[in-house]
């Protein structure tokens, strides 16, 4: 197998064929930014924030879904990079209703260490305080569409690693929302598994746990990389 | 020691106030603040009009009309304007009643759609409750509900000192 | 049948044709036959045959478009080369017989301005040949092309021809069909598929659904010919639920295909094997966009995916798959039959060949009109389509749907060609042309076309699904006298990301209307916003609430 070399912010880094600029970058500790992305589950390309410059192409590309070729040169965090990221980071949070004082996440929430890290002090665009629905039919765990980002982790990890398939995005545009099964409520859910790994997964405090309270969500993703490796590699270790 | 003291005002708007406890939360450091700082006008102080001021530490968002004069009033007499916790940064709480008609929210809580807004008794809510720089610029924004102690010592402390201003830690 | 028997089925019928007195053409497309009930009509000329005792030497049969939109219903009387527009079940009688004067007024000759202008090359078959019987679209020379290239050509000179010819892609980007055919061709795989983006969704455009219900056989030949280039085997036709009609022609057409041999498991009796399915979208516009649409097909959400990989590589069901629009399937006949220098010496340098434009607005002829490309605009909208009606003004004309930009009077002599539009801020896109009078706002235009693409939006990336919220919202906020300079400033840098981050051109494009309104009319979103005025006295700003 003949690795690819390839530049990156300045830095000459090696990736294998076939592999992203995304992970050959935080392989070499360049933390590309990205919120539907997630180590072991397929990439879509979808959030827009780990798009980067690579020299000789007029359009931005997603990191997590360009695989790294010979002689690229690839600029992860130029000043228009930074400028979209912020601006995408405050359409997420205008879009719905992020009151973070009064969310389960609180404190350990993707959206809000994105927002604190690409420098987000406030919001430019106006919030548009939709009504959401909180579906609390399920026994174990809660949805709470106001936190939602529709970054489809949830609906990933459900078809990809679970295998149950109960969640989907269902509607359209801004009134797009994560359903289980055809549109029903959680509870009522014939495919769910009552397994937890969307909550896990959820970059946000719109999966949780019932009865964690504010800020007492933590989420815990190492079942994943467990997971995934034993898959691949046959071996389950920790 | 004559020398000229900076001049700070707090305001409370929309909020809860916990910004403001969050403020005494300095303790004892608030004897060294005041040896800095002169408190012109705030909830705890008693002054009647807002004066000319250095800083001004903003809690709450923006509901009512009178916020909204209020602010721009404020604004006009305020060297540095700080949004001083997450409800004058985005609503926060305050706004949470945003997805909701008013009408509604009036009937809810008072049985009377328009209850308070006619009557010349309660000052007239605005249709949504707004963060500050949706009315004003504000130079600088201090998140948290409420915004610890230590955060609110470091802002005031770095604009007493003249020093550069920190990158906000979190957001929300 | 072999290619003997389509010679000589072409021969028999046009023989047929020549025998008649007249044959009398209803315009038998949506427009006409829903809105205005020419499919009456027609039974009534029907009838007045009868009546005559014409039946054998006078016919009545439908057509495609006869490009009147905005008279329907428009009747066509072939040995007259005249057309009738406004016709009502009463004229039957008089149609048969062949009285010019009843349609005094009523009348546009073959050599008047609104036919002359044109040139039509897609709608060749327009006023000529029935979209229902196959035998009229062998007559009119149909399905040669795909003979010349099965009997006489090897799929590299297919390639080669569609090259030379110029032709570039009609749906909107102008791709150069010719490479994108090259790159299907190049690919090794056992399987291909050619598909034929039907999902026309622009608002005001209707080309490729009266191309479709006016003249199905010619969309067919042009997949199979593509198919014979590519080396593939299966096609699909992707067609939205909205144009009923054109699903149903286009089904009729397949099966009349299929049964003449003209498509299937030996098409002409030669070792070529095609055959096409019709696969009905449910309306959603960005299914109009290829990998959205793939998805649709495979029966997931239709919803896109990054590009690379285009679909040339890795397309319906990870196969190569070529994907073209209506239009430029119906371009590839004539051009395997004329040879792309006839076809290259129509246009534009850049853009050759025709185009094809669906009028709409405050024009005097609404309609369907072809011309080549690099005509002027003003050519198209005045000397053709008869300019804008008394009492109002021409302000400008907004191409390409939601996804382009408007073109004010000071640029109506802009030749109206892929480079030349994008110039001033514009684009040809499928070819929807909506003209706005001076009683239009530009800002109430811009929100229109913005809410448009908000409601549109499939929810999958996050610029495009916020983004045209926030724009939609902020030009609200300006038609309602509530907005300010800060906002167009927002509006600017929201337009950026789009343009720059969306994962489609759904998102990317969705800003063109408001920058190319705040191009050429800013003027009326500053004084929405100084005065509290609509310029255009269209819409009606509310001052803000004095506030204490």
């Amino acid at each position: 197998m003949r690795v690819r070399t390839l530049e990156i912010d300045g830095q000459m880094m090696t990736g294998a064929p076939g592999e992203s600029i995304f992970n050959v970058a935080w392989n070499n500790g360049i933390h590309i930014p990205r919120m539907c992305h997630l180590g072991g589950l397929t990439d879509v390309g979808a959030c827009r924030l780990c798009l980067v410059e690579v020299e000789g192409q007029s359009r931005l590309l997603p990191s997590c879904m360009t695989p790294v070729r010979e002689g690229m040169v690839v600029r992860t965090n130029t000043p228009a990079l930074q400028k979209h990221r912020k601006l995408i980071v405050e359409l997420l949070l205008a879009e719905r209703n992020h009151v973070c004082a009064v969310c389960v996440a609180n404190g350990a929430c993707e959206l809000q260490d994105l927002a604190t890290s690409l420098g987000v002090d406030h919001v430019r665009v106006r919030y548009r305080h939709p009504q959401c629905e909180v579906d609390l039919s399920h026994p174990r765990f809660g949805l709470d569409h106001n936190r939602c980002i529709l970054c489809s982790r949830c609906v990933r990890v459900c078809d990809e690693v679970e295998g149950a398939h109960n969640w989907d995005i269902g509607h359209r545009g801004t009134n797009a929302r994560v359903i289980s099964d055809f549109g029903t409520a959680w509870g009522d859910s014939e495919s769910c598994t009552s397994c937890g790994k969307c909550v896990q997964v959820c970059p946000t405090g719109a999966l949780f746990s019932k009865g964690a309270s504010v800020g007492e969500m933590r989420k815990d993703r190492s079942f994943l990389k467990y997971i995934v490796t034993a898959r691949e590699k046959h071996q389950w270790i920790r | 020691m004559d020398t000229v003291k900076t001049r700070l005002a707090t305001v409370w708007m929309g909020g809860c106030s916990g910004c403001h406890m969050s403020f005494l939360d300095l303790d004892e450091t608030l004897l060294e603040l005041a040896a800095k700082v002169e408190l012109c006008y705030s909830p705890i102080a008693d002054a009647k009009e807002f004066p000319e001021v250095d800083v001004t530490l903003v809690e709450g968002c923006l509901a009512n009309r009178e916020h909204l004069a209020e602010i721009r009033h404020i604004r006009a007499r305020t060297k540095i304007l700080i949004a001083f916790g997450d409800c004058a940064i985005t609503g926060n709480i305050t706004a949470i009643r945003n997805s909701v008609p008013l009408g509604v929210v009036l009937s809810t809580a008072y049985g009377d759609p328009r209850f308070g807004q006619t009557q010349g008794v309660l000052p007239v809510l605005l249709d949504e409750a707004m963060p500050l720089h949706e009315a004003v610029k504000v130079d600088y924004y201090l998140p948290g509900c409420p915004p610890s102690a230590e955060k609110i010592l470091d802002l005031v402390g770095s604009l007493l000192a003249g020093e550069p201003v920190n990158g906000s830690k979190r957001f929300g | 049948m072999n290619i003997e028997e389509l010679i000589e089925t072409e021969q028999q019928e046009r023989e047929r044709q020549a025998g008649l007195r007249n044959r009398i053409l209803c315009c038998s497309v949506a427009g006409c036959t829903a809105a205005a009930g020419s499919a009456a009509i027609r039974g009534s000329i029907e009838a007045a045959i009868q009546e005559q005792g014409l039946p054998g030497e006078v016919e009545v049969c439908g057509t495609g478009c006869l490009g009147l939109c905005g008279h329907a219903p428009c009747v066509r009387s072939a040995n007259l080369n005249e057309t009738y527009h406004d016709v009502t079940a009463a004229d039957a009688p008089y149609l048969v017989r062949g009285d010019r004067s009843r349609f005094e007024g009523r009348t546009v000759r073959d050599t008047d301005a609104f036919y002359a202008g044109q040139c039509r090359v897609v709608l060749e078959n327009a006023g000529r040949v029935d979209p229902e019987r196959v035998l009229d679209y062998i007559a009119a020379g149909g399905y040669k092309g795909l003979l010349k290239v099965i009997s006489e050509m090897t799929p590299f000179e297919v390639v080669e021809e569609i090259k030379k010819s110029g032709l570039r892609g009609r749906g909107g980007a102008g791709y150069p069909t010719g490479l994108k055919w090259e790159l299907v061709a190049r690919q090794e795989s056992p399987v291909k598929y050619v598909i034929c983006n039907a999902d026309e969704g622009d608002p005001g455009a209707f080309m490729d659904r009266s191309v479709l219900e006016g003249d199905p056989h010619r969309v067919l030949e042009g997949m199979a010919i593509a198919a014979f280039a590519v080396g593939a085997t299966q096609g699909y036709i992707y067609v939205r639920g909205e144009s009923p009609l054109a699903v149903e022609r286009v089904r009729t057409a397949i099966r009349q295909a299929e049964r003449e041999g003209l498509l299937g498991n030996r098409v002409l009796d030669h070792n070529f094997q095609f055959r096409i399915d019709v696969r009905i979208g449910a309306g959603a516009y960005v299914c109009g966009e290829e990998t959205a649409l793939i998805a649709s097909i495979e029966g997931q959400r239709g919803t896109p995916r990054p590009r690379p990989p285009y679909p040339p590589e890795k397309g319906l069901w990870g196969a190569p798959t070529l994907i073209n629009n209506v239009e430029t399937f119906a371009n590839i006949a004539p051009i395997i039959r004329k040879g792309s220098a006839w076809y290259a010496s129509m246009g534009t340098a850049a853009s050759r060949g025709t185009k094809v434009y669906a009028l709409a607005g405050r024009i005097a002829k609404p309609g369907l009109v072809e011309v080549p490309m690099g005509t002027p605009l003003r050519t198209i909208l005045f000397d053709i389509a008869g300019g804008v009606p008394a009492g109002y003004a021409f302000k400008a004309a907004q191409t390409g749907g939601p996804a382009a930009g408007c073109i004010p009077a000071q640029h109506l002599d802009v030749p109206m060609e892929y480079e030349s539009l994008q110039a001033i801020g514009s684009m040809i896109g499928s070819g929807g042309l909506i003209v706005v009078d001076n009683s239009v706002c530009m800002v109430d235009l811009a929100r229109f076309f913005m809410e448009f693409c908000m409601d549109e939006s499939c929810g999958k990336c996050i610029p495009c699904r916020a983004g045209t919220v926030q724009m939609h919202d902020t030009l609200d906020r300006i038609i309602k006298g509530r907005g300010s300079e800060a906002d167009l400033d927002l509006l600017a840098e929201l337009a950026g990301l789009m343009r720059a981050t969306s994962l489609c051109g759904l998102g990317m494009a969705a800003p063109n209307p408001v920058m190319s309104t705040l191009r050429h009319f800013k003027d009326e979103y500053l004084a929405h916003i100084h005065e509290h005025r609509c310029l255009a006295g269209s819409c009606t700003p509310r001052e803000e609430v004095a506030l204490v």
